[in-house]
């Protein structure tokens, strides 16, 4: 972070005047920085173990050296890959011929806000594919060549294909403007499918899969050590409400499994969410359990291939099958939810078990028939209906201290459409809630620039330029409303939000939705609570605590 | 550079009739076989791309949402029936409008970057210009079509004499200045002026971006030379016309030569079609992430690829492996003598 340039400097360095040179021929910078670092081959050894044949050889190598090591036949590779996935896709069929570069899409990507690169506008993204789609598939495109912008698949492509697919968060807020809804982030994930077969991969990508697959979570927190966080954090419940709640692990017979992404068992402020739901939890005497083999709901294989994807999700219904549980309840999360939304019923619906049911929420009673099919429900529709019901005692005024503006994460925003219930939920909770400037939230908002697997630290110059679009809107509510807290519903929001709100709107700390709501949340008559989820003093209760220091926000 | 090349090429195009027809018996071909050659290739690379794509799987359902879906509670979280629709008819009305309406660049807006004195801000304001441009070309171009059945049809449909009076309300000399004319022209020279003044569009267009917007206008222009300057002989040309769809070819001797490089032109126009970018037309009906209601939680679909082989690393592989640490934790086992599989902490 030491020569990361300032804010206002980074600002300033932003130009949108294209460079001389066309696109074809405008060199890609290799130097460190702008790539994640490869996966370890020990990473990619045991992912090949398990679904073979997707991944290229193991093996040493870099980015930012000339010769990446890749297997003699990589071309042939590489374009029959394609051919098949333009059968088992017609998105990315039909992508690859409407395009009308009207660049409606231009200035709508993060990152070409941020960074001013052509090749970050999103219709020059999906060109670096659809040039080769072009000359590799299409008549017209053999004959007229360049002009035409089409050209053979080449190593310098590829490796140009490794920068640029890394650069591309798979947010949508492309497609959302193109007139043919064409999706850019599609044509990302094919992309990263294609260069996963010659062994093109990124280890915060890679090493994440592996843990998933092996302990449950992508952090490799083994059964005991995961039982051990949740202990801490039931003591640290107690020590702020001198009430021990109920954290049941792995347990059989309870009606509902509860999975939420790893994040929020680890990090700072996750873990602040995770205390929150427990909390909840408790004080609904809900009939659950969590476990520690599905312990990631993040989907680590939603940033590698349609496969690793199917397999890592495969073990909700596993788990809720052995349990005997009849219904999953999902925790914040982004990617978690797009998976959720738009895939898990169709990958692995035929795998719920005969005593999985539609949700029904024992405390109130309603049926979430919108969640038939995937027999999972967001936590957030089922507090808001808590909510609605009245079934929760809450007291907002315990988040007087805090100035709240709400982050839409793109997945749930734009891959499923959850925008009212998160601010109904935050509204109950909380006096002051302030909206962003109107063209960055909602359907529209902008990413936090770390999610598909770019939440690392070798390229926070990205992230941070890519985070320029959010962290701007966040300054204006801050200089105007005195913001200082950001709501979220995804984990990977909470770590990657950090550095963001420090570079662009310094003095903004970030927080899940279900602390709020457990700050909230009065266990019983007369309870009093002097600090909140972060052991920070309530309104009222400051002297009481203050050498308080703010909570570490380095990330991990 | 891309835009000369383009301007060169379609000049060319318009050289060859011009020469051609003079070259005397050349008339059938340039408007007899040319025509038809191209209708039938235009007809059949329609087709063909089209059941292309169609050939290709849906796997899953990946509709964008452009607003609230539909909700445990509507009354209390309203749903977006129309960017983020849940049934087979919301879906139709979300794909009317953006077809009739260009809904989505009606959403159209431009960032910019401002160094104000409170600091750096990123601003973003509506921007409706591309879908003026757009909607003026595509109606102009639509009714100019559409005027051209006429032609072709005996007798001429209501809809398309409806269309004429409407179209030429504004009695603008003799014969009657149409508006689409004007529009289209319009529509393509500020398309054109677009990719050739912003810098950005500029930098993302080929040669195949330019050609089609210089070929339309080539053709426009040639249509409206033909029929305020060389005013054609319109009763031979519908001769001419309808012997082409009854297959009873007949060139009258009266026709101008204006007229065959109009014709050449929109032949060209029609083999292009199906090669390029113009297949945005049907394409924009079969785009996966709008045609498709948003109720993949709600309702089973199947990936016709789906490969039951993939499952999850399973929970016995896991408690084995695991088994001593769950049980020195505390945890339930499902199987007991995993507990003691191995002897080490
Ligand atoms: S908005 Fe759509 S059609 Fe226009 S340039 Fe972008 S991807 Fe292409
Ligand atoms: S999906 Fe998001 S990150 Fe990727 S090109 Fe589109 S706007 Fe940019």
């Amino acid at each position: 972070m030491s020569d990361m340039p300032k804010a206002d400097e980074l600002f300033k360095s932003i130009d949108y005047t294209p460079p001389l040179t066309g696109w074809m021929e405008t060199p890609v910078n290799f130097s460190p920085g702008n790539w994640c670092y490869p996966a370890k081959p020990e990473k990619i050894e045991y992912i090949e173990s398990k679904l073979p044949g997707l991944w290229g050889k193991a093996r040493e190598w870099s980015p930012g050296d000339a010769d990446w090591k890749l297997p003699p036949n990589w071309r042939e590779t590489v374009v029959n890959g394609f051919r098949e996935r333009l059968e088992k896709f017609r998105t990315l069929k039909l992508f690859m011929d409407i395009c009308v570069r009207c660049g409606a899409c231009a200035d709508k990507c993060h990152f070409f806000i941020g960074s001013g690169d052509p090749k970050n506008m999103p219709v020059l993204r999906a060109e670096l594919m659809r040039s080769v789609y072009r000359g590799e598939f299409t008549l017209a495109g053999k004959i007229l060549s360049q002009l035409t912008g089409s050209r053979v698949m080449e190593e310098d492509v590829l490796k140009e294909w490794f920068i640029y697919f890394y650069q591309c968060t798979q947010c949508r807020r492309c497609s959302l403007y193109c007139p043919y809804g064409i999706d850019t982030a599609e044509m990302t994930m094919m992309a990263r499918e294609l260069m996963h077969l010659v062994g093109l991969n990124t280890n915060w990508i890679m090493e994440p899969v592996t843990n998933c697959n092996i302990t449950g979570n992508h952090l490799g927190i083994q059964p005991h050590a995961f039982k051990d966080i949740v202990d801490f954090m039931v003591d640290d419940i107690e020590e702020i409400t001198g009430r021990r709640v109920k954290a049941p692990l792995n347990e059989h017979g309870h009606e509902i499994l509860f999975i939420t992404p790893s994040g929020d068992v680890f990090a700072d402020p996750g873990i602040y969410t995770f205390m929150g739901y427990l909390m909840l939890f408790d004080y609904l005497d809900l009939d659950y359990t969590m476990s520690t083999y599905a312990s990631e709901g993040g989907n680590f294989g939603s940033f590698t291939n349609n496969e690793v994807m199917k397999k890592l999700n495969a073990k909700m219904y596993h788990e809720a099958n052995r349990l005997g549980c009849k219904w999953i309840l999902g925790g914040e999360c982004g990617h978690m939810w797009r998976v959720v939304h738009q895939y898990m019923d169709t990958m692995n619906g035929d795998t719920q078990g005969p005593q999985m049911t539609t949700p029904k929420s024992p405390v109130t009673g309603t049926v979430f028939d919108t969640a038939a099919a995937t027999k999972m429900l967001h936590i957030v529709e089922f507090t808001a209906d808590l909510i609605k019901h009245g079934k929760l005692k809450l007291d907002p005024t315990r988040n007087d201290h805090l100035r709240v503006t709400f982050h839409d994460s793109c997945n749930p925003a734009r891959g499923m459409g959850l925008l009212e219930e998160p601010r109904y939920v935050i509204k109950a909770v909380c006096n002051n809630f302030f909206e962003m400037p109107e063209g960055t939230t909602r359907e529209q908002t902008f990413c936090c620039a770390g999610g598909s697997g770019l939440n690392t630290e070798e390229i926070l110059e990205i992230r941070l330029r890519g985070g320029l679009p959010r962290g701007n809107a966040l300054r204006h509510v801050q200089d105007r409303h005195g913001v200082n807290t950001m709501a979220c519903i995804c984990a990977i929001d909470r770590a990657t939000l950090i550095p963001l709100a420090d570079y662009w709107a310094p003095g903004v700390q970030i927080t899940g939705t279900h602390e709020l709501v457990a700050n909230a949340l009065v266990f019983e008559e007369g309870e009093k609570r002097t600090m909140d989820l972060r052991q920070e003093p309530l309104p009222g209760f400051e002297d009481e605590d203050d050498d308080w220091t703010p909570p570490n926000t380095e990330e991990a | 550079m891309n835009a000369l090349y383009s301007l060169l090429f379609v000049f060319l195009l318009v050289l060859i009739p011009l020469f051609g027809v003079d070259a005397a018996h050349m008339k059938t071909f340039f408007g007899v076989c040319i025509p038809i050659t191209a209708f039938i290739i235009f007809l059949l690379g329609f087709i063909y791309k089209v059941v292309n794509w169609g050939r290709s799987a849906v796997p899953f359902r990946i509709p964008t949402t452009g607003g609230q879906f539909k909700s445990f509670d509507p009354v209390l979280f309203k749903q977006n029936k129309y960017d983020c629709p849940q049934t087979g008819a919301q879906t139709f009305v979300r794909m009317v409008l953006e077809v009739f309406a260009f809904r989505s660049l009606f959403r159209n807006t431009a960032a910019s970057l401002h160094e104000t004195k409170d600091g750096p801000v990123v601003a973003y304001k509506s921007s409706k210009w591309l879908w003026v441009f757009a909607i003026t070309f595509h109606y102009s171009f639509f009714i100019v079509a559409l005027r051209h059945l006429r032609l072709f049809l005996e007798p001429v449909p209501f809809f398309v004499n409806g269309l004429e009076f409407v179209d030429g309300l504004l009695q603008i000399g003799a014969p009657t200045m149409y508006l689409a004319d004007i529009g289209l022209v319009a529509g393509v020279l500020l398309l054109l002026g677009r990719r050739l003044v912003n810098p950005k569009i500029n930098y993302i267009s080929y040669v195949s971006d330019y050609f089609p917007l210089f070929l339309i206008l080539a053709i426009a222009l040639s249509g409206i030379y033909m029929r305020y300057f060389a005013m054609v002989d319109v009763i031979a040309i519908k001769e001419l016309t309808m012997g082409l769809v009854t297959f009873n070819y007949h060139i009258p001797e009266t026709i101008d030569v204006s007229f065959f490089v109009h014709v050449f032109l929109v032949s060209v126009l029609m083999v292009y079609f199906p090669f390029s970018k113009l297949m945005h037309l049907p394409g924009v009906f079969l785009s996966p992430t709008r045609n498709l209601p948003n109720d993949t939680r709600t309702k089973h679909h199947v990936n016709p690829w789906n490969d039951p082989n993939i499952k999850a690393h399973s929970y016995a592989d896991y408690e084995k492996q695991f088994g001593p640490f769950m049980a020195e934790a505390g945890l339930p086992l499902d199987n007991p003598e995993n507990a003691g599989a191995e002897e080490k902490a």
